[in-house]
């Protein structure tokens, strides 16, 4: 009995915090319609910042002290993250303000290691607290008693502060219908800063009262924004008592199911977002979002077939690189291949995204499944080269097909969210799996078949399948299916009422988009000659969307773009900066900023503008 | 400035959503005291010439010049702060906030010369909002949001109010209590400039007329000449 009380109070501990870092995510989001992804990275400034000072200053005042900086610190980055970039992208369309958020995320990572280094720090016990109080023959930490109170102590002074005060009154108005606030009078950039200010306060203060409960590392930010997100999402986008509930909710199922199956807990925050948004869409606490208005409800300009001019330049260029094995070395035709492989899952991503309408953040299950379903018929059948490209875009097919049943039921960040759900599910079955999958260790020896074995004919494979692919996109695209997914992105309603069955469209759509991104997993297995879980995580994701987002999402060329540009650069400066992430995330932060539309999206916009003579550039 | 000139003086006024457009050279004028009718069937472009006055429509050109400051180029949320007060047409209450909640939003400090609203005024001018302070916007009916959204701009204090449509959708008596509110605004000395299909509405309140037909102005005179124009009403407005 003492035992579950014991683990029934660590749950509540842990929400507490679950909860302070969620509730300013959704605070922000509530407000600006942000999805900050740098939220996280407030919270891991948090956390070293109160190390540091605590680390320096001995006693009470070093660790409480440190909190208190810490939160301050973390939100005046909040409020300078608001004034420099935030302030320039509230037009832009909702991926690119995401985009430019990342950005920030690899900027703060090197930041961090090059002011803190690499080393994981380990913070020091709560002075006055760090004790242990006895409760039925179980000892709980009295720090995890002061966490608990925290918590509805938080809940309690944000519902005063947004109940009781006239600042508070107009951070909720804003919430509902900024622009409606904003001709009332309302100065919309001074509650924005106070408003970053404040969610960033409250990351920071969540990740600085982590310090004596876990280490300090440089990987918390994103474990943490993915947490938060689940929390924020589970309890509603911009409802802070529903991340509370959410909180309290993830923190007890991740106390109780550790019991049951040990490694199983991350996976078990997706399983429950995968339930709540399956009952319930919106979140325990949310709303159905009220339509976009203004500027941001600009319809998509129709994609144009190609002219002839890039039918041209395509045959140009595909002749080149059919031709590249005869003055390439082993070296760039490898490097082409992975690029030839990362242009066929960009394309696939930006199928359901831009046509599609629908944002994913989990496309790396659908790639990682392929990779496995390769190298699963490899390591247990013996299979041949061939046999492992068929299975890789059909395990992929198949996930598709179960995981898109539920996600074409919702839409926007929730579905982007569930997408990111059955990501991590089938990353944690390739994970935890080890009997089949090999676990940690992966499957190795996925090699090419002898024909295929040296780089040029690998590379032509590379090439022939992927320019099937994107042929075969486009067909989609311009064929009466086509019309019908796009029709659905821009006005679900309408094309209900004509009789088109958008969410089967949609439905069909997502597992065209995974057989695709299988077929890339499955080649990029062969590529590397091993296949880990770790082609399932987030960061294969994020790779995708910021290919497809710097291509311009509703580019058809777009993600050819994004692919080779972000896969080059990402290549070349690992090879020559150890700061890799913070060239990549500047020029990331700069390119959305000079191109909000992408890059092919943006040259597309001005070459169209330049022929009709309007300078009117579309979106 | 001087009592004579006008309070708001839109000139060649236009506005597009993407590639349709909706206004073309628009040109009216409210002096101040005055109520001015912009009349004009469903979808003429009358509650885009209120946006595009207020900055809310981001492609538009033309002048806009109100109480002497050019505010052709400025953002909502300054327009407002100069004293002119926008009603959308669809209300857009916040629903989660109670009455005075939704009052507090609207709060601007009192301009010399001008009357000063409180909650308290605004009770007397609308009886049934003093019964329901604290209830969420949400939960009232469609004529009781209609007179919240326009006690809401009053608490700005504006010297102009744009009412979008203030009549559409209610009741006849509730449509009559606004017509004596509008009077009202116009005896405490405030400039009012509002939208109409209701010709009858119109002419109940109004001192000048402006006919809107397919984004253009066809007719801009005396709202009496208007009434007595039947071939404008017939070729505009068909009635």
């Amino acid at each position: 009995m003492g035992f579950y009380v014991a683990q029934f109070l660590g749950g509540l501990a842990q929400a507490s915090s679950l909860f302070i870092v969620a509730s300013g995510l959704s605070i922000i989001f509530g407000v600006t319609r942000i999805v900050n992804f740098a939220h996280g990275t407030f919270y891991m400034v948090g956390a070293f910042v109160a190390y540091s000072i605590a680390d320096r200053v001995a006693g009470a005042w070093g660790f409480w002290g440190g909190i208190a900086t810490a939160a301050l610190v973390a939100g005046g980055i909040g409020v300078a993250l608001e004034r420099l970039l935030l302030r320039r992208l509230y037009q832009s369309p909702a991926l690119f303000q995401l985009l430019a958020t990342f950005g920030v995320v690899l900027v703060g990572q090197d930041a961090v290691l090059a002011i803190w280094g690499p080393e994981d720090r380990l913070g020091p016990r709560a002075p006055g607290l760090a004790g242990r109080v006895h409760l039925l023959g179980q000892a709980i930490p009295h720090y995890d008693l002061f966490l608990i109170v925290l918590g509805p102590v938080v809940l309690g002074l944000l519902w005063l502060l947004f109940h009781r005060t006239r600042w508070g009154v107009l951070v909720r108005a804003a919430t509902e219908d900024r622009e409606m606030t904003a001709a009332l009078g309302v100065d919309e950039s001074r509650l924005f800063t106070t408003v970053l200010f404040l969610g960033a306060l409250l990351a920071g203060l969540a990740g600085a009262i982590q310090l004596p409960r876990e280490a300090v590392t440089l990987h918390m930010d994103v474990a943490v924004v993915v947490e938060a997100f689940v929390v924020v999402v589970v309890g509603g986008m911009g409802s802070v008592t529903g991340a509370f509930l959410a909180a309290l909710l993830i923190g007890q199922l991740q106390a109780f199911g550790i019991l049951l199956v040990p490694r199983i807990t991350v996976v078990l925050a997706f399983l429950v977002m995968a339930i709540v948004l399956a009952i319930r869409p919106y979140g325990l606490l949310g709303r159905v979002p009220a339509l976009p208005r203004g500027t941001a409800d600009a319809v998509e300009p129709p994609l144009r077939p190609a002219s002839p001019g890039l039918i041209a330049v395509a045959l140009a260029l595909t002749l080149v690189l059919a031709a590249l094995p005869v003055f390439a070395g082993d070296y760039v035709l490898a490097l082409a291949s992975e690029t030839l492989i990362m242009v066929l899952f960009a394309a696939s991503l930006q199928f359901i995204m831009g046509p599609g309408g629908m944002m994913s953040f989990g496309h790396a299950a659908y790639f990682g499944l392929g990779a496995y379903g390769a190298g699963l018929v490899v390591k247990h059948f013996g299979a041949t080269m061939v046999t492992g490209l068929v299975a890789a875009p059909l395990l992929a097919g198949l996930a598709a097909l179960v995981f898109g049943w539920f996600c074409v039921r919702l839409s926007g960040v929730y579905l982007a969210m569930l997408t990111l759900a059955f990501a991590q599910i089938a990353w944690s079955v390739m994970f935890e799996w080890t009997a089949v999958t090999g676990g940690d260790n992966g499957i190795l020896g996925v090699w090419p078949a002898s024909w295929a074995a040296t780089a040029a004919p690998f590379y032509e494979l590379c090439l022939g399948l992927s320019i099937a692919a994107l042929l075969l996109l486009r067909r989609i695209v311009f064929a009466p299916f086509g019309y019908a997914v796009r029709a659905g992105r821009d006005s679900p309603l309408r094309c209900e009422a004509i009789g088109i069955d958008v969410q089967r469209f949609q439905w069909l759509a997502f597992v065209i988009a995974g057989v695709l991104a299988g077929l890339a997993g499955g080649l990029f297995a062969y590529a590397k000659g091993s296949v880990f879980p770790t082609y399932l995580d987030v960061p294969v994701s994020v790779d995708g969307l910021v290919m497809v987002l710097l291509g311009g999402v509703q580019s058809l060329v777009g993600p050819i773009v994004g692919a080779v540009v972000f896969h080059g650069l990402e290549t070349q400066l690992v090879r020559l900066t150890d700061y890799w992430r913070l060239v990549v995330g500047v020029i990331i932060i700069l390119l959305v900023l000079a191109f909000p539309q992408g890059i092919a999206g943006a040259l597309g916009g001005r070459l169209r503008s330049g022929r009709s003579g309007t300078g009117e550039a579309g979106r | 400035m001087s009592g004579d000139s006008p309070l708001l003086t839109v000139e060649h006024l236009n506005a597009r959503y993407g590639r349709a457009r909706i206004l073309t050279d628009i040109d009216l004028a409210v002096d101040p005291g005055q109520v001015l009718a912009v009349i004009g069937r469903n979808g003429a472009g009358k509650s885009t010439i209120f946006k595009s006055i207020m900055g809310l429509v981001a492609d538009r050109w033309g002048r806009v010049t109100f109480a002497g400051i050019d505010i052709a180029a400025r953002g909502p949320a300054p327009i407002a702060r100069l004293g002119l007060g926008y009603v959308p047409e669809d209300r857009r209450i916040f629903k989660d906030l109670t009455v005075m909640e939704n009052l507090a939003v609207g709060r601007r400090p009192a301009r010399p010369g001008l009357p000063c609203w409180t909650p308290e005024r605004l009770f007397t001018l609308f009886p049934n909002l003093a019964e329901m302070r604290h209830r969420p916007g949400g939960r009232m009916s469609g004529g009781e949001q209609q007179m919240l959204t326009i006690a809401r701009t009053l608490m700005g204090n504006p010297r102009l109010v744009m009412l979008d449509e203030p009549s559409e959708g209610l009741a006849p008596r509730i449509v009559e209590m606004m017509a004596l509110a509008i009077l009202e605004l116009k005896r405490e000395g405030l400039a009012v400039m509002l939208s109409e299909q209701n010709l009858h509405f119109a002419a109940l309140v109004s001192d000048r007329a402006v006919v809107i037909e397919k984004g253009q102005v066809r007719f801009h005179g005396a709202m009496a000449a208007l009434v007595d124009d039947a071939a404008v009403r017939q070729t505009y407005l068909m009635v």
